[in-house]
């Protein structure tokens, strides 16, 4: 091990290396803080041939390895399985081009997401795909978990806006999949499809071509706030019903409301409303005023309390503040979080968010929700506090439950945080023994040896001691064998 | 654990690793490591409070390269307290084991028994300027390079008799009185840039206010906390809060100072303390407060306002300053990239961390160069004497003042 780690250090020098195990303390989980695991060393490469030396290296001593962005991840991504080298791809932050008329962007894996779009703002472009966490997490990051954001309803995942991706694999070698030249397909295999959202199990990304965006004529922000939850989702069925597709369409209820107005991030959401429903609008003028008519209209069928409107860019940037603040506000409730991530077809909304207060309840957790109410995806947000045993194994418990509720009403365990190691035992909730085998085979093909972020996505007989306790140790709890 | 120690850990709680202070972190962004974020250093100080940290030096590496810019309460939803985080723990580990090494030693010593100490800080500053004529001139050569309508912006290369310390005791206003407040004078921003304070008192004196500034008042003892030496500085607050016990009003025009003076109440845990706080104000908050009743000199030029990061992220004070220097007629100001990053100054931190505090440095020099103002504006002495020496480095010779040199009235210049 010594050997790897002289070699790996020789690569990027004593300064862009951290082997000090309480320095490495701080490397031990990512946004998801239930599963905690030291790494082994953490090495910062800053080029594609850097991080290929690397991984060759980690390769040839047979030492697992995990590529690592901001470590904003909501489901253990980054964070080891087993004892691990983590590759922190935070320096590699240039944007290495910019093809304003081919309208798209290369860019290194550390790239934070906003940067990106403050990079090319001045040319009338953006990054259309805008996780909550969008001005922390990396471009890098977003592609290994098929990241999703509030403007997805309308302009779709990272998935749909990765045009090519030069990529290290877990040998060392290095490939180019796709090419900037869009449509993506049907030049060969669709690969960088099947590479984006593999959780950084098939390899490391470390030029990528994305899509850019014209930024549309017009926005328009609305913002409702109802009196009762089914209300405001009902609201939200009846604007997709009508055949609408507005940029961004997001709930947030009371608790959060009120987490978010006590912080920084306060927007000015009336704190007495259920629920407050964001819906934004955006395209050419003419039709956005006709539009916003149409929605305001649904919010008042809907019994809204009161509706707000911003234009202006300052007015559209203070409401959504409130809603990017939203997961960090809940450390004003308890000392961890534990963001969920299901989704359900959004007719079932209000049955689906019946079903997770009651789930709440039950297992006495406390619980948010905030959600991306257009895709039906779900965020059901328990604080909690880490430290108590059997406070994590009732949040587990009750998360399970709520996931199996989203399955049973037809919808899916993640909608763009991944699985991770946080939802690795809920993989067969979902798909059969067969279909998760045919997940591995693919991931076989990239990632033979298994030593890429080991053991994330699908679970295994080997998979992580630790995962394997908890099923375990939230029956024990349940049946009133609990370790207080 | 100890109380103190209890409670420090319970505010580390407080960070559920969402990770938005991230982006606004000067080293974060220098060095991309986690431990140099100030989501990690929590992390580290919760591990120390839980005991799991086998060696302190290796937090205290960490803890040691945080400016203490504070820009990351700023973009925190949880409203960890960071900065008073940040300094309770230096104190603590200083207090368990004090630094070792040169750096940290002559830091230590230079801040217990020179910069707190006014009268030996003029001393050495004379020292300094006797040193430093011939090099003061060649800059003087470099400033004439700048076209002649500049020269008359620039903030005046300080003289002997400019260095002069202002009087003490109570300044009248010829007009009206409008009420009268007290000025804490700053042990940097006296002895180096003595034109600021005078252009303070001139502004307050024009502006209807009587200005007190008492003898007795000491050094405000920021770089004290900063450095984890808590009890030194309580025995200057306690002297600073005799000093003004007559002023309802106390004014300063340094941010660093400013933010310190406002914990006190923080520092000292006692209800005159809290009630001295409550009294502080900057120049820029205060002025824009009350308002202007004298309009300042006209100047035609274009200024890039640079928030001190004590100022805008420890005091909240982000508008005022503008506000203030739009009402000078024919000023433009021009916005730059990223205003309220720090610009490495950060008390010391030049002396102890000097590789940082110069890439810092250069960076705002570079977004401060690209914005193309003829002058800089700060109102924080480190800020001042950081940005003009970073914007040098890069071969730019913009000047740079506080944005109370553009109030002072024509009657009173």
């Amino acid at each position: 091990m010594d050997a790897v780690l002289k070699s790996l250090i020789a690569i990027v020098g004593k300064h862009r290396a951290i082997v000090a195990r309480d320095a490495l303390l701080a490397w031990e989980c990512d946004g998801f803080t239930v599963h905690k695991q030291l790494p082994l060393a953490v090495v910062a490469p800053e080029t594609t041939e850097e991080v290929a030396a690397l991984v060759r290296i980690l390769h040839a001593g047979k030492v697992p390895f995990v590529p690592r962005g901001a470590g904003t991840c909501l489901s253990g991504g980054p964070t080891p399985m087993a004892p691990s080298v983590v590759i922190e791809l935070a320096r590699m932050n240039r944007v290495l081009q910019v093809a304003a008329d081919d309208l798209y962007a290369v860019v290194q894996p550390g790239v934070v997401n906003l940067d990106l779009t403050t990079a090319v703002a001045h040319l009338g472009l953006h990054y259309a795909p805008d996780p909550s966490s969008q001005s922390v997490c990396t471009i890098g990051g977003n592609l290994a978990e098929n990241s999703g954001g509030p403007h997805c309803f309308k302009y779709g995942m990272t998935n749909d806006h990765v045009l090519s991706a030069v990529v290290v694999l877990p040998d060392g070698s290095i490939a180019k999949l796709g090419s900037e030249a869009g449509p993506r397909a049907p030049h060969g295999f669709d690969l960088p499809a099947i590479f984006c959202g593999s959780e950084g199990t098939f390899g490391i990304a470390t030029e990528i071509t994305v899509r850019l965006c014209r930024d549309a004529e017009a926005v328009h922000t609305l913002l409702a706030s109802f009196g009762d939850m089914p209300s405001a989702c009902r609201a939200v069925s009846q604007i997709v019903g009508a055949g609408m597709v507005p940029a961004a369409i997001e709930i947030l209820d009371q608790a959060t409301i009120r987490a978010v107005e006590a912080s920084i991030y306060r927007a000015g959401y009336p704190e007495d409303a259920a629920a407050v429903l964001l819906v934004e609008l955006d395209g050419p003028v003419a039709v956005l005023e006709e539009e916003t008519a149409e929605v305001r209209n649904f919010f008042a069928q809907n019994g809204a309390l009161r509706i707000e409107a911003a234009t202006s860019p300052t007015e559209r940037k203070k409401l959504w503040r409130g809603r990017k603040g939203a997961f960090g506000a809940m450390g004003r409730l308890n000392t961890d979080l534990y963001v969920l991530d299901g989704v359900v077809p959004r007719t079932k909304l209000v049955e689906a968010l019946n079903g997770i207060y009651a789930i709440g309840k039950k297992y006495a957790v406390v619980l948010t929700n905030v959600f991306h109410a257009g895709d039906g995806n779900l965020h059901p947000n328990i604080s909690y506090d880490g430290r108590n045993v059997e406070e994590v194994a009732r949040v587990l418990a009750a998360g399970r439950e709520i996931l199996q509720l989203c399955i049973d009403l037809g919808g899916s365990i993640s909608g763009e945080h991944g699985i991770g190691t946080e939802k690795l035992e809920h993989m067969p909730m979902m798909y059969t023994e067969a279909d998760l085998e045919v997940m591995a085979r693919v991931r076989s093909v990239f990632n033979k040896d298994n030593l890429c972020n080991p053991d994330k996505v699908l679970p295994s007989r080997h998979g992580c001691a630790e995962v394997a306790k908890w099923p375990a140790m939230i029956a024990r709890v349940l049946d009133g064998e609990g370790q207080s | 654990m100890s109380t103190t120690q209890k409670d420090l850990y319970q505010q580390t709680l407080g960070c559920v690793h969402c990770g938005l202070c991230l982006p606004v972190c000067p080293t974060y962004r220098v060095l991309g490591m986690e431990t140099d974020s100030p989501r990690g250093r929590i992390y580290l100080m919760r591990a120390l409070g839980e005991g799991r940290i086998e060696n302190l030096d290796v937090v205290r590496t960490h803890l040691d390269r945080c400016l203490d810019c504070r820009a990351c309460e700023t973009a925190c939803p949880s409203g960890v307290q960071y900065g008073n985080l940040l300094e309770s723990v230096r104190g603590d580990l200083e207090q368990k084991a004090p630094s070792r090494g040169l750096r940290p030693r002559i830091a230590r010593f230079m801040v217990r028994h020179l910069l707190i100490h006014q009268r030996r800080l003029r001393l050495a500053f004379s020292a300094l300027r006797a040193i430093e004529v011939v090099g003061l001139r060649k800059l003087a050569r470099i400033l004439r390079l700048i076209p002649r309508s500049l020269d008359a912006i620039a903030p005046p290369v300080p003289g002997g008799t400019q260095r002069a310390p202002l009087k003490t005791g109570l300044h009248q206003p010829k007009g009206p009185v409008r009420g009268r407040v007290g000025l804490f004078t700053g042990c940097v921003m006296e002895p180096m840039f003595g034109h600021v304070n005078r252009a303070t008192l001139a502004v307050l004196l024009a502006n209807g206010f009587e200005v007190v500034i008492p003898k007795a008042q000491r050094c405000c003892g920021a770089l004290l906390v900063h450095m984890g030496l808590p009890d030194d500085a309580r025995t200057l607050a306690k002297a600073n809060i005799a000093a003004f016990a007559d002023c309802d009003v106390i004014l300063n025009n340094s941010a660093g100072c400013g933010a310190a003076l406002k914990e006190y109440g923080h520092l000292l845990d006692a209800p005159a303390a809290a009630n001295f706080a409550k009294k502080c104000r900057d120049i820029c908050e205060f002025l824009d407060s009350v308002g202007l009743t004298q309009l300042p000199a006209a100047r035609n030029v274009t200024v890039a306002y640079d928030d001190p990061c004590h100022l805008c992220h420890a005091q909240g004070v982000r508008e005022a300053p503008r506000k203030l220097l739009q009402q000078v007629d024919g000023l433009k100001l021009v916005a730059h990239a990223r205003p309220e990053d720090c610009c490495g100054s950060a008390g010391i931190y030049n002396l102890l961390q000097p590789e940082l505090a110069a890439e810092i440095g250069k960076r705002k020099a570079e977004t401060l160069t690209k914005a193309g103002a003829q002058l800089v504006v700060t109102g924080n002495p480190g800020c001042m004497i950081q940005i003009g020496a970073s914007l040098r480095g890069i071969g730019d010779h913009t000047p740079v003042c506080h944005p109370v040199e553009l109030l002072v009235p024509p009657a009173a210049k």
